[in-house]
Parts: C-alpha cells; structure tokens; sequence
C-alpha cells in the first residue's frame, strides 16, 4: 500500500525534475546564447528574440524547481535533508545564481540604455552557465552515491565536486543551450526572422553534435565513479532511456537539418527527456543509492495520500493555465517584453 | 556560532520576502481596482494608472519568486533535522502553495505581457486570478509558520513522529488570525508604500490628476484596513496568551506570574531581577490585553526555566512596542483621512498630510517586520513550539557564517536594483494618453 504511494510520488518527482531540465534548462540556456551572440545588429535581433521568447514563461518554468522540492520533502524528508546539508555548498551557489538570473529579467527592460546594461547582461550570461551547472553536479552526486543519510553527513565539497557530478553539470549546461536554441530557432522561422532562425539553427546543430559528445564522454566516468548506476543505464531498465534519447537526437538533428523547428521542439525535449527517465530508472529502487531506498524514505501514507490530493487539485489547475499561457505565447498574442519605457512614448 | 548565523540567515531572506509578498498579495488588487474603473468610466487616466503599476508590480513580482525560491532552498539547506522529522506533517501545505503560486505565475505573465493585445475584458479577467492565488499561496505558508507556533495533527512518542494528520496540521489554532493579520498588513504595507510615494511628489510640487488619484485610492484602502487590523491584533493577543504564555510574557518582561500584570511602555527588561526597568508602567494592562479583564493572572516567564524562554527578551519586547506605537500612528491618520473623505470628498489641506502619508510607507513596513519579530523570536527557542528546539534543527555543515556574509552582500545588492529600478521607472515619460495600439490590433 505505502510501496504503490512511494512509487507515485518517486514519479512525480521525477516528472518534476524533468519538466525543470527542459523548460528551465532551455531558460538557462537562452543565457549561453546571449553571452556569446556578438556585436552588430543581427546579434541584437537574436538577444530580443531569446528574451521575447521567454519573458513570459521564465517564471512559471522556475516553478517547477519549487514543485520538484516540495515533493521531494513532502514525501521523503529525510532523504531531502540528508541531500539539501550535505550539497549546501552547489546549493548556495545555485541560490545566488537564481537571484541574479531572476533579477536581471527583471531589471533589464529598465537598464536598458544606461550604464546598468552591460553588468547586468554579464551578470545573467554567467548566472545562467553557472546555475545549471552546480544544479547538474547535485544531480550527479546523488547518483554517483555521495550523499549519506544523516544532518551534513556527507563530504560537503566530495559529495559534488567529483567525476560524475562535473559531467552531469557539464550536460545540464549544454543540453539547456540545445534546447534553447531549437526553441529560439522556431520562433524566429515562425516570425519571419529567418537570418536569425538560420543563426540558431546552426547553434542547435552544434550544440546537438555537443551533447551527444558530452554524453558518451559521461560513460567512462560513470563507469569508474558509480558503476552500478553504469550497468543498469547501458543494461538494465535506463537502457530504456538511453536508447530513446539517442533515437530521438538522432531525429532531432534530421529535422533541423531540414529546417524543420517546429517539430523539433518536440523530439529534442523528448531526448532531454529521456536522458532523465533513464537516470532515474536506472536508480532504481534507491533514492539515494545505494543506501536509501524510495520506499525506506517515503512518508507515511496519510502524507502521501495528502500529496496526490495536492497533486490532482495541481493537474486540474495548473495544467489547463499553463496550456493557455503556452498558447498565448506561441501564437504571439503576448507582448514580446516588458516595453522599454522610453519606446513607449514613441508608440511603439 | 553556526546557530545564529543560520538563524540570522533566515531572517534576512525571510526579511527580505516578506516586504515583496505584501506587494505580491495586494498590489495586484490596486492594479485591477484602477483597470475595473477604467472599463467602467472609460476614464484614460485610470487606464494609464494601471498601466504604469502594472511594470513596478512585474519587477516586485519577479523578485519575489527569486526570493521566495531562496526560502525553498534555505529551509532544507539551514534548518535539515527540522525537515526530516515535520517535512511530511506540514508539507501538505506547501505542496498546495506551489499550486498557487504557479498559477500566480502563470497569470501574472499574461496580465503583464497581454496589456494592449489581449481584448478588453480578456485582459482584467486575467489579472482576476493574480490575488486570488497570492491570498491562497500566502494562506498556505501562514498555515505553516502557524503550524511552527501551534504544531498539530500528529504525535510524538520518544521523538517519533507517527498518526499524521496533514489537514488538521493545515488548519491549527494560529492558522487564522496569523492569516487575516498577515493580508491586512499586505494591504496596509502596499497602500501606504504606493500612497507614499505620490505624497513625496505632491511634496516636490506636481499636483495633476495622476498623482492625486494614485495616491487616494490606496491610501484608502490601507486606511479601511488599518483599524480592522487593531481588531485582529487583539484577538491574536488572546490566542498567544492561550497556547503560547511564555511568548506573551517575553512581549511585556513579565518575570513573574501574577495579577492585574503591568504594561511598561518603554523601559529595559533585566533577566537578573526579571523587571522592566525605566519604562511607564500601565497597570493592570497586560491582564487586560491578554484577558479583558484588570484582575485576570498572567503567567511569568519564571513559569518555565530559563532555558525554556525566549534569550533575546528585549528584542521582543521592541519589536512589539514599535509595532503597536507605528500601527497606532497608522490607525489614527487612516481615521482621519477616512473621516475628512467621507464628509468632504477631498483630502486633508496641508503640508503636514502629505508628511506624514510620505512617511507612512515606511512606517508600515516596519512596522511588518517589528511584527514579524515579536512572533519569530518570540517563539525561541523552539522551532516547533515545546516539540523541537532551534537549536536542535540546525545544520551540521560548518561553512554558514561565510553563506551569511555572501548572502548579505547579494541581498544588498539585490536591494538596491530594486530601489534602483523603481525609481528608474518612476523617472520614466508617463504612459501616453491614448493606447498606441487599439485592443486586437497586434499581428
């Protein structure tokens, strides 16, 4: 009875996270194009479009960080405090680099123009490198088994600081600029703005050739560092994963070869996806291998019960809201930015 | 060491949060009150109103999620042995504050980025669900600061947590008046903070329509909250005197338990004689507030040992006098205002109006945070009260004083982009009259 709830909050866990790693990864990732779109007017065109894109929903893709924590202490509190003492150090970093990122989205339409603008952009360039990437080598940690269960009892620079969970920070980091420019690239085409569609197209197909570069770069590690975690992915049930991710790359790439955004929107979340369904499948049973199992940690059941209550009264609230918002923002009836408040007197 | 600067952590960020969720749950409200006169008189200048609150409601929103994720974090990463033994009891309520808060999310977005191409009617509706949501997400994390104070809906047996009850954890005894205290002073705070700020340029000497009509319409909603709030801080007075006594005690420095107990304005608390030295003594008063009658006997803080009391006796004590002083003052030119309004439709004549609403902003948000105070600190040192101590619910990890003063630098930093970006936009050309693109029109 507690196992069924156990496994159903574990999924709504990882349900959780991988929403975050897709649309929150594609957020961060707009910020490794924007540090790095260059000078002249093209540049400025691709800037506007990244935060056209994702001004409105930047927000509500954070959410699901919230989301991912909230069900990770409702339903296993040990285990969330056994990681959130032992990883406080990526954990800070992470905090600050939330900060920055949200408040230059927040302060950018305002800084443009005056001195602000140039540290600020810096400042949301860096943040959204570095943010995924200690994110990624908490992920990583708790994979490769470094979090031990008790207040701070792991090492608090080994526990994320090691081979596995570099990578996973190194693939958390790429596969955001992946999406990022897949999605950009189809709301250019969809736009018109086809020099800037085009600009992102070749970004996606490089960043694409890079993630499947990182990700087999990843395997030896893995091998060494956690080598159960490598067997199940390449022969137990994360094969699963791992075979699906690497289809739909595959189909991916095809279809920005052809100039296809649209639908590659789709196949290369899917591939992001599946890396994580992978993880975790491949984790299981445990959520903190390979001493804690999900059922060892979950929350008695009344709590759990409470939790897919929590969970129904989300889908049928959230879910509907986060369509519209999607709807609107795809089909370009919300205002691209906050306007520039000098623009605005102009009519523009 | 690592106790206090993990506790001062958490104040700050908490600190910091609670100013932006003020604004988060009762901005948006003036936002919609302006656009709803606008549909209804098709006055422009309301429309423009709302337009231009609705930017300074998008920046204060945005960092508020950044701040309100940083608690998210800082409650794992600061307080862990506190969430594995209650994680379950009380995460039920912050599983449905992510709920809200998503959808406040979600419509903020819209209503921000809609202006002028949404139609009409699509767009007020879509700022309906904006304090909707901000009032359930609050309510669900009050429901968890309540739960701290008041903890129910499980027992304990040689420090195992069994027999949850997450709906009984959801609505425990503080739940309420800690709620309806906490949405007026969103109320309070925000009106007189956006009221204040017309006030300063009433000040400066710009006395147009827009400043005049930004500045009354949230002045008197704070002023119709204010009193209310007089009302819900008596009853909260009762409720604390009720379940947490040594808290009421430490509100006074009431070293011992007795009859017709005093009220010191002012004044020191020692904790050598347990007296309050210096102050002006109210007699009878502390057995009024807590029990409405003169004679009634109010328990000392000598009722329990010391180490069951809260350390910091005068920091309660202040922080609770400056709020009553501050929310006194707030009261009595909310009456006022109210009062000349009613009668004559006009503000009241006067510079020293305008003083006093420019410095009622700041007073309120003091006043907040002096509340907030007395109730934290009050409830030392337990984080669960009489079931886990603070101390006992902190990390083991070493490296939080150096957390402290990283994070004090961002805070700072992030205070001033605030400060810097409101005052950017308020320096800003106002809205033009007429909408530069007509409703539908855009591609």
């Amino acid at each position: 009875m507690n196992f069924g709830l156990a496994v159903i909050a574990a999924i709504l866990l990882v349900a959780g996270l991988t929403l975050y790693a897709v649309l929150g990864g594609a957020d961060f990732g707009t910020g490794s194009w924007d540090l790095t779109a260059g000078r002249g007017t093209r540049a400025a065109r691709m800037r506007a479009l990244l935060h056209s894109s994702m001004g409105p929903v930047w927000e509500a893709n954070h959410v699901w960080l919230i989301f991912t924590l909230v069900v990770f202490w409702t339903s296993f509190p040990t285990a969330f405090a056994s990681v959130m003492s032992t990883m406080y150090i990526p954990l800070f970093l992470v905090v600050v680099g939330i900060i920055l990122r949200g408040s230059s989205y927040a302060f950018r339409p305002l800084a443009r123009g005056t001195w602000f603008e140039w540290p600020s952009a810096v400042a949301f360039g860096i943040a959204s490198i570095l943010t995924p990437f200690f994110l990624g080598t908490i992920v990583g940690g708790i994979a490769g088994g470094h979090v031990p269960l008790g207040n701070a009892a792991g090492n608090s620079v080994d526990a994320w600081w090691n081979g596995t969970g570099i990578m996973v920070g190194l693939m958390a980091v790429v596969t955001g600029a992946y999406l990022a420019a897949i999605f950009t690239m189809a709301d250019a085409s969809r736009r018109g703005e086809d020099d800037v569609a085009e600009a992102f197209r070749r970004r996606a197909l490089v960043s694409g050739v890079l993630v499947g570069v990182v990700a087999i770069a990843t395997l030896p590690v893995i091998h060494t560092d956690a080598p159960r975690l490598f067997d199940r992915l390449l022969q137990g049930p994360g094969l699963v994963g791992v075979i699906g991710s690497f289809l739909l790359g595959g189909v991916t790439l095809w279809l920005l070869w052809n100039r296809r955004g649209g639908l590659a929107r789709w196949s290369g979340a899917g591939a992001v996806a599946a890396i994580a369904v992978g993880w975790a499948l491949a984790q299981a049973p445990y959520l903190l291998p390979t001493t804690v199992t999900v059922e060892d940690a979950a929350a008695p059941s009344a709590t759990l019960w409470a939790l897919v209550g929590a969970a129904v009264i989300f889908v049928a609230l959230v879910v509907p809201s986060l369509i519209f918002l999607f709807r609107l923002s795809l089909t370009d009836k919300l205002g691209h930015d906050l306007p520039p408040v000098d623009q605005e007197v102009a009519g523009v | 060491m690592d106790l206090l600067a993990a506790r001062n952590l958490q104040a700050l960020s908490l600190g910091f949060h609670i100013i932006l969720v003020c604004f988060g749950v009762a901005f948006p409200i003036f936002v919609l009150t302006m656009e709803g006169l606008y549909l209804r008189t098709r006055d422009d200048l309301y429309r423009r109103i709302a337009r231009r609150w609705t930017k300074a409601m998008a920046i204060l929103f945005a960092v508020g999620v950044v701040s309100g994720t940083v608690l998210s974090f800082e409650l794992g990463i600061l307080w862990p042995e506190f969430m594995a033994k209650y994680g379950d009891v009380f995460g039920f309520a912050f599983a449905l504050e992510g709920t809200s808060f998503f959808v406040e999310a979600i419509f903020m977005a819209i209503y921000v980025y809609g202006w002028d191409r949404l139609s009409e009617r699509t767009h007020f509706l879509s700022g309906l669900p904006i304090p909707i949501a901000g009032f359930f997400g609050s309510l669900f994390v009050i429901s968890v600061n309540g739960w701290m104070n008041n903890p129910v809906g499980f027992e304990e047996v040689n420090g195992v947590v069994s027999n949850i009850n997450p709906i009984a954890a959801l609505f425990n005894g503080f739940f309420w008046h800690e709620l309806v205290h906490m949405l007026l002073a969103a109320i309070i705070v925000a009106g007189f903070m956006t009221a204040s700020v017309y006030a300063v340029a009433m000040l400066r000497g710009r006395r147009d329509r827009f400043v005049r009509v930004a500045m009354i319409v949230p002045l008197t909603i704070a002023a119709l909250a204010t009193p209310a709030q007089l009302i819900v801080g008596d009853w909260a007075a009762r409720t604390v005197t009720k379940d947490q006594p040594i808290k009421l005690a430490a509100i006074e420095g009431l070293g011992k338990t007795q009859s017709n107990a005093p009220w010191h304005l002012f004044g020191w608390y020692s904790a050598s004689d347990g007296e309050v030295h210096g102050g002006i003594a109210i007699p009878s008063m502390l057995s009024i507030l807590a029990y409405h009658d003169p004679n009634a006997t109010v328990q000392g803080l000598d009722s329990v040992p010391v180490a069951d009391q809260p350390g910091a006796i005068n920091t309660v004590r202040i922080a609770f006098q400056v709020m009553i002083i501050l929310g006194s003052g707030l009261a009595m030119l909310s009456a006022l205002h109210l009062w000349v309004w009613w009668r004559r439709r006009r503000i009241i004549k006067g510079k020293w109006f305008l003083f006093a609403v420019g410095a009622a902003g700041p007073a309120a948000i003091l006043a907040l945070e002096s509340g907030w105070i007395t109730t934290e600190v009050g409830r030392q040192p337990w984080i669960v009260y009489n079931y886990m101590r603070t101390t006992d619910a902190v990390t083991s990890a070493t490296g939080i004083p150096i957390a402290l003063i990283a994070m004090g630098v961002v805070y700072l930093g992030l205070m001033f982009g605030v400060i810097w970006a409101l005052r950017r936009l308020a320096h800003s050309p106002e809205e033009p009259e007429r909408p530069p693109v007509a409703p539908r029109a855009a591609s």
